[in-house]
């Protein structure tokens, strides 16, 4: 029992991380109909920043520095993408796809080049060693730390797209994009900003990646995968159906460990995703739409 | 740009043409080594032309042609591995990772006609019913790409962790014949050859075929306009699962022909990285082109074999770039030049 109740905690710190490497990925496809192969180099590139920063900030709050300066450091990359690929191949979604996965194996490389291809190890700080024991179970602060951080996201996400103005415009593109467009909304400016935002999510959780274990070119390719069977699973551009698909999928991925190696467990990850697809195609939340070709 | 296409074009046209007659007289000119190499390079092309009728003509981008590939490159090398074998042992990497006895999967495997048979029927059923899951529910061609992907990473990491019955990362190698010829032997290696160029040369005159009859236009109509093609009474689905099950028995039946060239199959052909390589195959081609697709083939994995041996990691970089550049500046390739179609 504590075994299943360990497995279930680590199950939802897992979802956690799923869920910061997939809100981006979900919002630009809601948005834009496009898939960045390079989401997962955001992931990198987040972890890097956080080694960086921490060997400029050290000192018990340099985690905390590095989160907006790995948000940011990733939001200007994903910007830079969105503004020279992303947004010249709009109309061609699967070329989108192509494109952006030679961005990522650019940016792969060129962090093999510059780092090394072993990695670069993170120092957490000492507040985050050691961990709550609840009767049989351990919980340990790095993992408590990585959900927490999930769900202020998640929160502060969910205010900007509800009470902000850009919220209201990304909702508004979000429904009906030629209408928002024919209102004055520059929906350019919106599909950048979303870009943008979701990228720096994802650098935020690289910083998570960063305190699991080390930094290395390839860091972002496990937890990629992962991530777009939760865009599948979701439904378009849905907030609620991302995390809904990311608990799943984080707590199935964790409990399926318990009986089988990690290798069949990710097989099992992607029949489980299929055979959801078989009762829900639109996803876990379906965007409501009366187009017949949305 | 037109003056150059003017002069390029003519050139390109009759590289298909020239590309064959070096085929056919390539056994009397090239050194062993290179045979085998171009040999290698044409089971590449095999698969390329199913992606070609899948992406170009049926608009489903497969991210995970590399997993049937390797179905194929697998069922080959099982047979192979117990060939060679005197009665009642098993495999050498088998005693090694301390197994006692075969596992019941491999059995079959001894007879070669169940082995060939395998390399083509697993990757077409497994593809087939890959296909129809996500299809017969209107799940959309990015989804498709992305579970395409998840499938390729999924099979690679399995191959890999099973040690003692796949031979897990180095994957299965030291073949000594095949149906009772000798792989090391020169005339093994020519008539592997030639069977090789027939089956390119059969695949594509098959697809040629297919996708100029009625079967091919529906492809294209549910490429352009899935609801408008069920609007005129056809459901899309039959179309598409048949096309990437046949798509996945070429990329078999490459995979099969592969391995008897390279001598060896390993995760490292079939995983996720391979798997989109195969696209760019594709891409540099031209993807409504049959003959771009071989094109493609050949000259990208020419180039990786002269770059990749002398300088690794500038092929990384090189076919990064290549993916942003041929997608954004030339979405129809080579075979786009030829036609002199600059979109």
């Amino acid at each position: 029992m504590d075994l299943f109740l360990n497995q279930l905690f680590n199950g939802v710190s897992l979802a956690s991380l799923y869920l910061l490497a997939s809100l981006g990925l979900a919002l630009s496809f809601g948005l834009m109909r496009v898939i960045n192969m390079a989401h997962g180099e955001m992931l990198m590139l987040g972890g890097y920043l956080a080694w960086a920063t921490l060997s400029v900030v050290p000192g018990p709050a340099g985690i905390l520095v590095a989160i907006p300066v790995a948000f940011a450091g990733a939001a200007a990359m994903g910007g830079v993408i969105q503004v020279g690929l992303v947004r010249r191949l709009s109309a061609r979604p699967l070329d989108t796809l192509l494109a952006t996965w030679g961005v990522s194996l650019i940016l792969q490389q060129a962090a093999r080049d510059l780092f090394g291809a072993v990695g670069v190890e993170v120092r957490a700080p000492a507040w985050l060693d050691g961990g709550l024991t609840l009767g049989g179970i351990v919980l340990p602060s790095t993992r408590l730390f990585i959900i927490a951080v999930a769900i202020v996201v998640l929160a502060a996400l969910t205010l900007v797209l509800l009470k902000t103005r850009i919220g209201l415009l990304v909702r508004a593109v979000n429904q009906d994009r030629m209408m928002a467009s024919a209102t004055g909304i520059d929906v350019g400016r919106v599909d950048l900003t979303v870009f943008c935002l979701g990228s720096g999510i994802a650098g935020a959780a690289g910083v998570m990646l960063a305190l699991l274990g080390p930094v290395t070119p390839s860091v972002g390719q496990a937890y990629i995968i992962p991530a777009f069977l939760v865009v599948v699973m979701g439904g378009l551009g849905s907030v609620t159906g991302t995390t809904v698909a990311a608990a799943v999928l984080g707590v199935f991925a964790a409990l399926a460990q318990m009986f089988v190696d990690v290798s069949v467990s990710q097989m099992l990850l992607l029949i489980f995703v299929v055979l959801f697809i078989q009762i829900r195609p639109q996803g876990v939340v379906a965007a409501r739409t009366r187009q017949l070709d949305a | 740009m037109t003056a150059l296409n003017d002069r390029i074009r003519p050139a390109l046209r009759v590289l298909p043409w020239a590309l064959l007659a070096f085929a056919v007289a390539a056994p009397f000119l090239l050194s062993g080594y290179d045979l085998n190499l171009l040999a290698r390079f044409m089971a590449m092309g095999i698969l390329a032309l199913g992606i070609v009728m899948i992406w170009g003509h049926g608009g489903i981008l497969s991210l995970g042609q590399g997993v049937f590939f390797g179905l194929g490159g697998y069922a080959v090398a099982m047979h192979m591995k117990l060939a060679d074998l005197p009665a009642g042992e098993i495999p050498d990497f088998m005693v090694w990772s301390g197994r006692e006895a075969l596992p019941w999967w491999w059995e079959p495997f001894a007879s070669p006609a169940f082995a060939i048979a395998a390399a083509l029927l697993v990757p077409a059923l497994l593809g087939a019913l890959f296909a129809w899951a996500v299809f017969h529910r209107r799940v959309g061609g990015t989804y498709f790409a992305l579970i395409t992907q998840a499938l390729a990473l999924a099979f690679a990491t399995l191959v890999i962790s099973q040690q003692d019955a796949t031979g897990g990362f180095n994957g299965l190698t030291d073949f000594y014949s095949i149906l009772g010829f000798g792989i090391a032997s020169p005339r093994t290696a020519t008539g592997l050859y030639w069977l090789t160029l027939a089956i390119l040369c059969g695949a594509f005159v098959g697809l040629r075929w297919l996708l100029a009859s009625r079967f091919g236009m529906l492809l294209r109509a549910a490429r352009d306009g899935e609801n408008r093609v069920r609007f005129l009474g056809y459901s899309p689905v039959p179309f598409k699962v048949v096309a990437f099950a046949l798509a996945a028995m070429l990329a078999g039946a490459g995979g099969a022909l592969f391995t008897l060239h390279a001598g060896v199959v390993s995760p490292a052909l079939i995983g996720v990285v391979p798997s989109i390589e195969m696209v760019i195959f594709v891409a540099v081609g031209g993807r409504y082109s049959l003959a771009g697709a071989i094109v493609g083939a050949l000259a990208i994995n020419l180039a990786r074999d002269a770059v990749s041996s002398a300088f690794p990691e500038l092929w990384l970089y090189l076919m990064g770039a290549l993916f942003i550049l041929v997608v954004t500046l030339m979405p129809n390739g080579l075979a786009g030049l030829v036609r002199g179609q600059a979109k």
